[in-house]
């Protein structure tokens, strides 16, 4: 089995098989990572560029981390320090790429499908780290790492998936993650946060997240993304944490070996008390080590697999 | 490809194991700070025999670790897809060891090159000693064993396969001749 794909837009369509080389290689770095020099020269001579027209912390530096890892020379542009400031378009910021001869694009935009764009303009690798509320497809990948290295598989595992949905791109990708690998999910939230027709994609709904955990495997919250809320989602915070906040309450409810992830950062007190956040059901710290593990494996299985389809344009 | 000959049969290959032990025993006069690697994936095999047969001899058991070399091959750019990571385990220590590092085949020396380079990321052994069941000769890099099974002349087109039971459902070794 290969990856035999150029990019990783997405985890809508990635087949299970895909999915499971990508766990078990990680797997194998991340024992790479627990040595005393956690560090291999696999991508010597291998370029990386990560292109960040969003704010991020825990994504970018575990790419970056990814990238130094594996020995490839990677590059970090944000937003503010690239020239799209200056009024340069994203095509001609792909034009420049190009012809720097760059292997690998880690790309996070506000707008969905800016990866896929330059996905079939750029010869490189294109990996999305975050398209607006589409998908996060080395999120998802991580959490499914940290699920199977808790359970062993994913079959008969009930996943609820908790908050802000609709505007959530980590949720879609682990809903078709999930649903790939064998597991159940269930999506809770206000009827505010539930994308309409969300069913389809074979998931369970529910509104009642006391309802929703009772006998949950794994309880992922998501972040309330205040920046992307126009203020008609939701009455107040306060409403929102006592209605659907992971509180300690909550969590007591919960069955034994029931794990709580978040993909941060999180808004303590309001999605999760801080209590549940930093207690033992908590795996949160071990999805952060995981997403290093993760996107090594992916960076790895990119550059050597063949190119599903040609370059446009 | 022509039919295979016959190089090791599965007495003689265990013949050649115990006495690839025995003879890592004498030099290192005993299991004082011996580990033993193999080198996936009948390299690990073969370690894991030599383990065994000095448990066997000496009535304790070395540690036994097993390395993937995918990560440290210098011919990636060349091979296409990406060849499947197996995994490294080395669940101990190797800091001040001797460590026998055990592979089926030698040939060009390139795996034992990345076989090297892996060791030394997890820690400074006090010596790194190779053992391999066939040296079939035709180095591309300055790399000898210490310890050899069979020494076998061999023509580049010519190809040796070492079998073993737990990967291959029987023991032995081979040559085969190869169209160029």
């Amino acid at each position: 089995m290969k990856l035999a794909r150029k990019d990783l837009l997405g985890l809508e369509g990635a087949a299970r098989e895909e999915i499971e080389l990508i766990l078990n290689t990680a797997g194998a770095f991340k024992e790479v990572l627990q040595r005393k020099i956690p560090k291999v020269p696999t991508l010597r001579g291998k370029t990386a560029v990560n292109l960040f027209f969003e704010a991020s912390t825990r994504t970018r530096v575990s790419f970056e981390l990814a990238e130094k890892r594996l020995s490839a020379d990677s590059v970090s542009i944000a937003k503010a320090m690239s020239s799209a400031e200056k009024g340069e378009t994203l095509l001609d910021t792909v034009r420049n790429l190009q012809a720097m001869k760059i292997d690998f694009l880690i790309v996070r935009h506000s707008a969905a499908g800016a990866p896929h764009f330059l996905a079939s303009r750029l010869e490189a690798a294109v990996i999305n780290a975050g398209d607006g509320a589409h998908e996060h497809p080395t999120q998802g990948l991580l959490d499914l790492f940290t699920v199977r290295e808790r359970f062993g598989s994913f079959e008969g595992l009930r996943v609820v998936i908790v908050g802000d949905v609709l505007h959530s791109r980590v949720a879609r990708s682990n809903v078709f993650g999930l649903r790939t690998v064998g597991a159940r999910v269930t999506l809770c939230a206000p009827r505010t946060f539930l994308p309409k027709g969300i069913e389809a994609l074979g998931v369970e709904v529910e509104t009642d997240v006391d309802r929703a955990i009772e006998g949950a495997d794994v309880v992922m919250v998501l972040r309330i993304q205040k920046e992307r809320q126009d203020g008609c989602f939701l009455p107040t915070l306060r409403e929102y944490a006592a209605l659907f906040g992971i509180n300690r309450k909550r969590a007591d409810r919960l069955k034994p070996g029931c794990l709580i992830m978040h993909p941060g950062p999180i808004n303590r007190g309001v999605e999760i008390e801080p209590e549940v956040a930093d207690g033992p059901r908590s795996v949160i710290l071990d999805q952060v080590t995981n997403g290093v593990a993760v996107r090594m494996a992916v960076i790895y299985l990119l550059s050597g697999g063949e190119v599903e389809h040609g370059v446009v344009g | 490809m022509t039919a295979r000959r016959t190089v090791l049969e599965q007495r003689e290959m265990h013949w050649v194991v115990t006495r690839l032990s025995h003879e890592i025993l004498e030099r290192n006069r005993g299991i004082r700070d011996l580990v033993v690697v193999g080198i996936r994936t009948r390299g690990a095999h073969l370690a894991a025999r030599v383990v065994r047969e000095i448990e066997a001899i000496e009535g304790h058991r070395v540690p036994l670790g097993i390395l993937d070399i995918t990560l440290y091959r210098d011919d990636l750019q060349d091979v296409g897809p990406q060849p499947v990571i197996r995994g490294t385990d080395i669940p101990f220590d190797i800091e001040e060891k001797v460590v026998v590092l055990v592979d089926d085949v030698l040939y060009t020396g390139r795996t034992v090159r990345a076989a090297l380079d892996e060791i030394i990321d997890f820690g400074r052994p006090k010596r790194i000693w190779l053992a391999v069941l066939i040296d079939r000769g035709h180095r591309e890099l300055p790399i000898a064993a210490d310890f050899v099974g069979e020494r076998l002349q061999t023509a580049e087109n010519e190809v040796v396969e070492v079998m073993v039971t737990e990967e291959d459902g029987e023991d032995g070794v081979f040559m085969r001749e190869i169209a160029k």
